[in-house]
């Protein structure tokens, strides 16, 4: 089932991705296609099979909650594209008064 | 010459004092240098920073030399390594292949190249990388191409194709990369090179630029198996800063290669494979493989045979599903990993006039055209409404993917395959076509899924005078049994001992 020029722009948005029109028609296309073909995993019977996310058995891999030093600030911050006072700059995400 | 030693030749020379460290790190410079304009293996040379590196190899071997504790001395003191650049080492600029991180310079090393450096090894440089790993080709690196050694009009494959071509092309005396979907063992054929994926756990993430989580490893390539042996020793291991990392103890793999008495060189004697059950799957010869790929791979098989192996055919069904599952799986994975990239804390920063803006201008401009494709395909597997039908399927597919390789390994010890349905293809060649190039990797996308151990080492050649890969397979955290098995076939054969006639004397 082919994607639509909507569904592509949703995607770009979910993805924080600014896409040329050429980028969207191509990705439209070449999208489908792969999705085409992974339509064929809905003909597997995989009612009683349990997905995998790890192929390791380890859980809850834990460490003691011991305070140790991190990383310096200034190390942190070396390659900031914006940085002042040890903080990283951003742009506002409130409004003034909110 | 120096720099197409191996390993453990430099080993031995470097500590009977016939050759120094510096001596050896100026040779494979000088080789670089020649060569590297044609192969174009690295991003970022590190020349000065070696030959220190270097300089205290040879103190530390005075020291030892002095002190009688030569024979206890790790192996890779002053060897030259080169790292791909989704590895980080501090201080040293990476890219990941990408204009997102064009300037960024890590502040910390990889686990795996901190215990290199702890084993005295010498860093030489960065070596180019489809972006973000994203590739089978190295066509995808921002910055350039990487060529073949073997014929400068092919490509080297990928994603690790600049550490491959730089073992192959004497530009280092090992390297390492990192295989998700292939991105090691696919490299590896095309160059003709040993590479080795471990199994999920057996070496540090932390330092390596996560691509997908669950698929990652870092891997050596090496001239042959002993080196192979040597390099994933250095690396493997517990790290208390990866949580999917496994606390299990690291063999001496260069000894577990075969028996002792070794040789005149000082390495183990090959072991005889009596006992040894090899599989070969038969959904792994298909239609369209390039049949000289197909006849060597074949009688790779027979010759494990003549060495004393059983092989029995054996099947893994899901085998087909693969493509789609990984191609489902690793973009989901992926998509969540490179949301980091957004201009704020590193990197490339388009500023925009509010902060959404400053995401998608940055990464609209940053990206390259398949980094974007797979964050937009896993974003939409992900999401609401399509989760269960293709992310969440796909994983329950990959348990069946997963149970294949159980199951076969229970009935044999290791399983002998194609690494690539064919040898290096040219330049240009399935750029075009993302499915065409996703298809390079049928054969290794499996073992990404399954977590388990695996390698690819020559075994022939094709009429072009290209490498042809054989892929040794086996369960997770048997890389002694997967080592010994392709250091037995090594050992009764030539190939390992081949290298490419680049244009450039030295």
């Amino acid at each position: 089932m082919p994607l639509t020029s909507t569904e592509v722009e949703h995607i770009a948005e979910l993805a924080r991705l600014d896409l040329t029109e050429h980028e969207k028609a191509l990705f439209q296309d070449q999208l489908s296609a792969i999705l085409d073909y992974a339509a064929v995993l809905q003909g597997v019977d995989t009612s009683a099979v349990p997905p995998t996310a790890t192929v390791l058995t380890l859980r809850n891999v834990m460490r003691d909650d011991a305070v140790v030093p991190s990383m310096p600030t200034e190390d942190v911050l070396a390659n900031a594209p914006a940085a002042v006072d040890g903080y990283f700059r951003v742009k506002a995400i409130l409004e003034a008064g909110s | 010459m120096l720099h197409e030693l191996t390993i453990h030749e430099a080993a031995v020379l470097l500590r009977g004092g016939e050759i120094t460290a510096t001596e050896l790190t100026e040779a494979v410079l000088d080789r670089i240098l020649s060569a590297d304009n044609d192969v174009k293996a690295y991003l970022t040379l590190t020349p000065e920073a070696a030959l220190e590196q270097a300089a205290e190899a040879d103190a530390t071997l005075a020291a030892a030399r002095k002190a009688g504790t030569l024979a206890v001395l790790p192996l890779l003191t002053g060897i030259p390594l080169a790292i791909k650049d989704v590895i980080t080492v501090e201080g040293v600029p990476l890219t990941a292949g990408s204009k997102i991180l064009e300037g960024y310079v890590p502040p910390y090393s990889a686990t795996a190249v901190e215990k290199l450096r702890a084993a005295g090894a010498v860093i030489l440089g960065k070596t180019n990388t489809d972006e973000f790993a994203m590739g089978s080709s190295t066509e995808n690196s921002a910055y350039f191409t990487t060529r073949n050694p073997w014929d400068l009009s092919r490509v080297p494959g990928g994603s690790s194709g600049g550490s491959a071509a730089a073992v192959a092309a004497d530009e280092c005396l090992g390297a390492f990369g990192s295989d998700t979907g292939g991105s090691v063992r696919q490299p590896a054929s095309f160059c003709g090179v040993v590479g080795v994926k471990p199994t999920y756990g057996r070496v540090s993430r932390f330092g390596l630029l996560a691509f997908a989580s669950s698929l990652d490893q870092i891997g050596p390539f090496a001239k042959d198996v002993a080196d192979a042996a040597i390099l994933l020793g250095a690396v493997a291991g517990h790290d208390r800063r990866d949580s999917t990392s496994v606390d299990l103890p690291v063999p001496d793999y260069l000894v577990a290669l075969g028996q002792q008495p070794g040789d005149r060189s000082g390495l183990p004697r090959p072991a005889d494979l009596k006992g040894l059950r090899v599989g070969v799957p038969k959904e792994y010869f298909i239609p369209g493989m390039q049949v000289e790929v197909e006849t060597a791979v074949r009688a790779a098989v027979v010759t494990l045979q003549e060495l004393g192996a059983e092989v029995r055919e054996i099947s893994l069904p899901h085998t087909d599903l693969a493509l789609p599952v990984y191609y489902l799986i690793a973009p989901a994975e992926a998509s969540a990993n490179l949301a980091r990239y957004d201009g704020i804390r590193y990197g490339l920063s388009e500023a925009g006039e509010s902060l959404w803006e400053t995401y998608r201008r940055t990464r609209g401009q940053g990206f390259g055209p398949e980094v974007k494709r797979r964050i937009m395909l896993g974003t939409y597997a992900l999401s609401a409404g399509y989760y269960d039908a293709y992310y969440l399927k796909a994983q329950q597919v990959r348990t069946l993917i997963k149970q294949d390789f159980e199951a076969a390994l229970r009935e044999v010890h290791v399983i002998a395959c194609p690494v690539s349905p064919t040898t290096a293809f040219r330049i240009g060649e399935k750029a075009a076509d993302p499915l065409s190039m996703y298809l390079a990797d049928v054969f290794t996308l499996s073992l990404n899924l399954a977590g388990i151990c695996g390698l690819s080492l020559p075994c022939g050649f094709d009429q072009d005078r290209l490498p042809i890969g054989l892929q040794l397979i086996a369960g997770a955290f048997a890389e002694e049994r997967l080592l010994r098995t392709a250091y037995a076939y090594e050992q009764a054969t030539e190939w390992h001992n081949r290298k490419p006639a680049l244009p450039i004397g030295c």
